[in-house]
């Protein structure tokens, strides 16, 4: 149905023109689930979008052919092509929060793509659309859809674009990262319900995603791309579960599983950060001072509550509260786990230990000395440079306006930890050897390093504070998984070496069972269960947990290298 | 050349947008003849001795009655329009360049500070600059004017006309300055690395002005040309309604305040001359601010 010829892409740039895609290949047929894989900066969604001719411009599609059953894509103009997108190919996007408009009902925004497609009467056609939402899973659909997008959940959003994108008919359904911003639940909602229409409607699904779990979950066949290029195709199981080609074998070897704790990522030796041979002087300095004594953490009764909507001019507003009853114990140098889905609190728990948010309720303590919390905590406090942390976003948490070296020696002086100028720029050197870093980075900006390599900057400016206690809140889920796994080796030998305690915070189990010692479950500010890792996922005893659990993606376990 | 041009985003832009260039020489042209007037100007029009009444009302030099010593002519009191302007230039602009100065100062301390500490502090800050909104800046100048006549001895209140105008303008314009500052303050101080100076302990100041002010120059800096435009303007409206500065010390405000008395009586150079340079001034300026707001503004390219 879909032939993809020798498709090259170029991009105009004023150091000339730039080849986003280059000679790619590629057939779907009625029905069948395509993955398009790949990390970022491969050029996944400039395929798709080269498909549907919503090329950014002013990229063009240079050379190659797109056929669409008998018609020449490249050959339309732009009416023609205005009027078969939609009609016989439609997209879903990532973010069903901006791709529905938030001032028109669901049900005006699905009749008017109707009636933009089909001649049809209006009654027609919103009886089509309450049949669509209907067939969706959307219950009492006819009610429902009078509501705007924002009194919709993130999942059934999801399911309402889907609506939108299948409710002409069309043969071909371009899905760029359609459940990437969704919880596991309800994302394995919505990769059923892909799978449902491409059976029973014969839908042809083209699936862009760097979720490897995702693809092997429910796509037929798959196309792996790294940098514009095409590595490998054929059927899910044939390219993933035995892997030929390098590039895809490494990559496999960078998922964690679900199942058991693997000690090491098997990283290509030109990529590996070697932590154990470099860095000689960042390694000693950081192992003298007291370090012998790795310290504990305890939380008893921690409660955060925050100011909630005020409904009514004279009356108090009814608090929304955040975390509650939070109580647990983290072992000196030991790692514990946090998981829970968006909005369970655990980056409120982070900023409760930092010390950015004030406790309503509840005691810290940290190695058995009361730990204050928000306001309370003095600026000058010891525990500011006994814990440090590791942030989400590489791109926001390095100031975009300093050098390395400024960001870097900071805690240095800041906790006069060492006072020579020269002596701060020599260890903040070693300190990037330390983290796999050249040491030329210390005089660059940080917008001139991938993300991977800013979040090892990270990594470097929280140890060069001595700390013993290290937050991270999902260092990782910024980052592509071959990226993640050279981190997760990084943090493990890290820890290992100087005693660090750790705090992981992830909505990742896998990647949690790779580092944690201890886990704890989050949902909706309330522990749902805790204890040791292997315990937590072999033999969950609450439901949530093992809900959770049961839904993530995996791979079939007879792919495992 | 070409090379090191590319490399700059903005350079490369600048050169790629006529109107920007054109701008850009004549904004800096009028500046340049301004900071040099002394030495460039024909004559001195603060120094009665340099003209002469009998050259009054000669027109510029390509009438037929114009006089090849005078290119733009001459006003009634046989002033050389040139040297006018240009002394004139000198004295709005310098205005304008230290009130808008005064205000960035003022404005991006307050509005930092309200973004920082929030709460009560902006609540107050924010207050106060919506109050001066409701003064126009004329009111805000005799008042001004006003208290010092009252509160300064007399000998001190002789070269008091400029300083009363600078902190009118400021304290008009400092408010546009202070609600960016808080409204960009407030977006950095969600970022992660606020917070991460935040959680190392570092001193509030330190946070913003070496962390948060470097982040947030870039909306700052096209306010900054915006308002500096915005200054000569109200420099240009408060002298021509009096209030500014008087007729021999003109600004291109009181030029144009000057002209006014001719503008039906066939000597049009008088008033239009003057008219024109405070547009094209002002015109470069706010066509230089757009093209700062599109470098720093990736998203309205």
């Amino acid at each position: 149905m879909l032939r993809v010829e020798n498709l090259t892409v170029k991009f105009p740039s004023r150091f000339g023109d730039v080849t986003a895609v280059e000679n790619m290949a590629m057939a779907i047929a009625p029905g069948e689930i395509h993955g398009l894989v790949g990390e970022s900066g491969a050029g996944k969604s400039t395929v798709g979008a080269a498909i549907i001719g919503l090329l950014q411009p002013p990229g063009f599609v240079a050379d190659g052919t797109l056929q669409l059953g008998d018609v020449d894509l490249r050959a339309l103009d732009r009416f023609e092509a205005h009027a078969l997108r939609g009609k016989r190919v439609s997209m879903i996007f990532q973010d069903p929060q901006t791709s529905l408009n938030p001032l028109m009902r669901i049900e005006d925004q699905l009749v008017e793509t109707i009636l933009a497609h089909e001649d049809i009467s209006a009654d027609a056609a919103q009886s089509r659309a309450i049949d669509l939402l209907e067939e969706m899973g959307i219950e009492d659909a006819s009610s429902r859809m009078r509501s705007y997008p924002h009194q919709f959940s993130g999942g059934m959003r999801q399911r309402v674009v889907i609506a939108l994108a299948i409710c002409t008919n069309p043969e071909l359904i371009i899905a760029d990262e359609p459940t990437t911003a969704l919880d596991v639940a309800v994302q394995s909602q919505v990769l059923d319900l892909i799978r449902r229409l491409a059976d029973v409607r014969k839908v042809g699904f083209m699936l862009i995603t760097h979720d490897i779990g995702v693809i092997a979950q429910i796509a037929d066949t798959v196309t792996m791309m790294r940098r514009g290029k095409r590595i490998e195709s054929g059927p899910t199981a044939e390219v993933l579960g035995n892997p030929s080609h390098a590039y895809t074998k490494q990559l496999m070897d960078a998922v964690p599983p679900l199942d058991r704790k693997i000690d090491r990522f098997r990283v290509p030796k030109d990529e590996e950060i070697d932590a154990t041979g470099q860095g000689d002087a960042a390694r000693a300095w950081l192992l003298g001072a007291e370090r012998e004594t790795a310290v504990g953490l305890t939380l008893e009764g921690i409660a955060v509550s925050f100011p909630g909507v005020r409904t009514s001019m004279w009356q108090k507003p009814a608090p929304h509260i955040a975390l509650q009853d939070i109580s647990f114990v983290v072992r000196p140098g030991s790692i514990m786990g946090i998981v829970g889905e968006s909005g369970s609190g655990k980056s409120t728990l982070a900023k409760t230990l930092t010390g950015l948010i004030k406790p309503s309720d509840g005691t810290m303590t940290l190695a058995g000395a009361p730990l204050p919390g928000g306001g309370a905590r003095a600026r000058k406090h010891p525990s500011r440079q006994l814990i440090q942390m590791v942030f989400q976003d590489p791109y926001s948490s390095l100031n975009s306006r300093h050098r390395v070296g400024t960001i870097l020696a900071e805690p240095l002086w800041l906790y006069g930890l060492v006072t020579d100028k020269e002596e701060r720029r020599k260890l903040c050197i070693d300190m990037l050897r330390l983290v796999g870093m050249l040491p030329e980075a210390i005089d660059k900006y940080p917008h001139q390093f991938s993300g991977g390599q800013r979040q090892r900057i990270a990594v470097a400016r929280a140890l060069l504070a001595r700390p013993k206690v290290l937050i991270c809140d999902e260092p990782t889920s910024a980052l592509d998984v071959s990226i993640q796994a050279q981190l997760l080796n990084l943090l493990k030998d890290l820890q290992a070496s100087f005693g660090l305690t750790v705090l992981f915070i992830s909505h990742n189990l896998s990647v949690v069972r790779q580092m944690a010692d201890d886990v704890v479950v989050l949902r909706n500010g309330r522990i749902q269960e805790q204890g040791p890792c292997a315990t937590i996922y072999e033999t969950p005893t609450a439901e949530y947990t093992k809900e959770l659990l049961a839904l993530t993606p995996v791979l079939p376990a007879d792919w495992r290298p | 050349m070409l090379a090191f041009i590319k490399r700059y985003e903005g350079l490369w832009l600048f050169s790629r947008s006529p109107a920007v260039i054109l701008a850009a020489i004549m904004a800096f042209g009028i500046i340049l003849g301004a900071i040099l007037a002394p030495w460039i100007a024909p004559i001195n029009p603060y120094d009665l001795a340099s003209f002469s009444l009998m050259d009054g009302l000669l027109p510029p030099v390509w009438d037929e009655f114009g006089s090849e010593k005078f290119l733009l002519g001459t006003d009634d009191q046989g002033r050389d329009m040139i040297s006018s302007i240009l002394y004139g230039a000198r004295l709005s602009l310098i205005i304008g360049i230290s009130a808008m100065t005064i205000a960035t100062v003022l404005g991006v301390g307050l509005g930092l500070a309200a973004g920082y500490f929030g709460g009560r502090f902006d609540a107050i800050v924010m207050r106060i600059a919506d109050i001066q909104l409701a003064l126009p800046a004329i009111l805000t100048a005799l008042l001004i004017d006003g208290i010092a006549r009252g509160i300064l001895p007399p000998e001190m209140q002789q070269n008091l006309r400029v300083t009363v105008l600078i902190i009118a303008i400021a304290l008009s314009l400092w408010v546009n300055f202070a609600r960016t500052a808080r409204a960009s303050t407030f977006v950095q101080m969600n970022k992660e690395y606020v917070q991460a100076a935040l959680i190392q302990g570092q001193h509030p100041l330190r946070v913003m002005f070496v962390h948060i002010l470097p982040n947030i120059l870039g909306p700052l800096l096209v306010i900054m040309t915006v308002d500096l435009a915005s200054a000569i303007l109200l420099e240009a409206t408060l002298s021509f309604l009096g209030i500014g500065l008087p007729a021999d010390s003109p600004s291109l405000g009181t030029l144009i305040r000057i002209g006014m008395q001719f503008l039906l009586s066939g000597e049009w150079w008088i008033l239009w001359i003057p008219t024109l340079f405070l547009v094209a001034l002002v015109v470069s300026i706010n066509v230089l601010g757009d093209f700062l707001r599109d470098v720093f503004n990736p998203r309205l390219r």
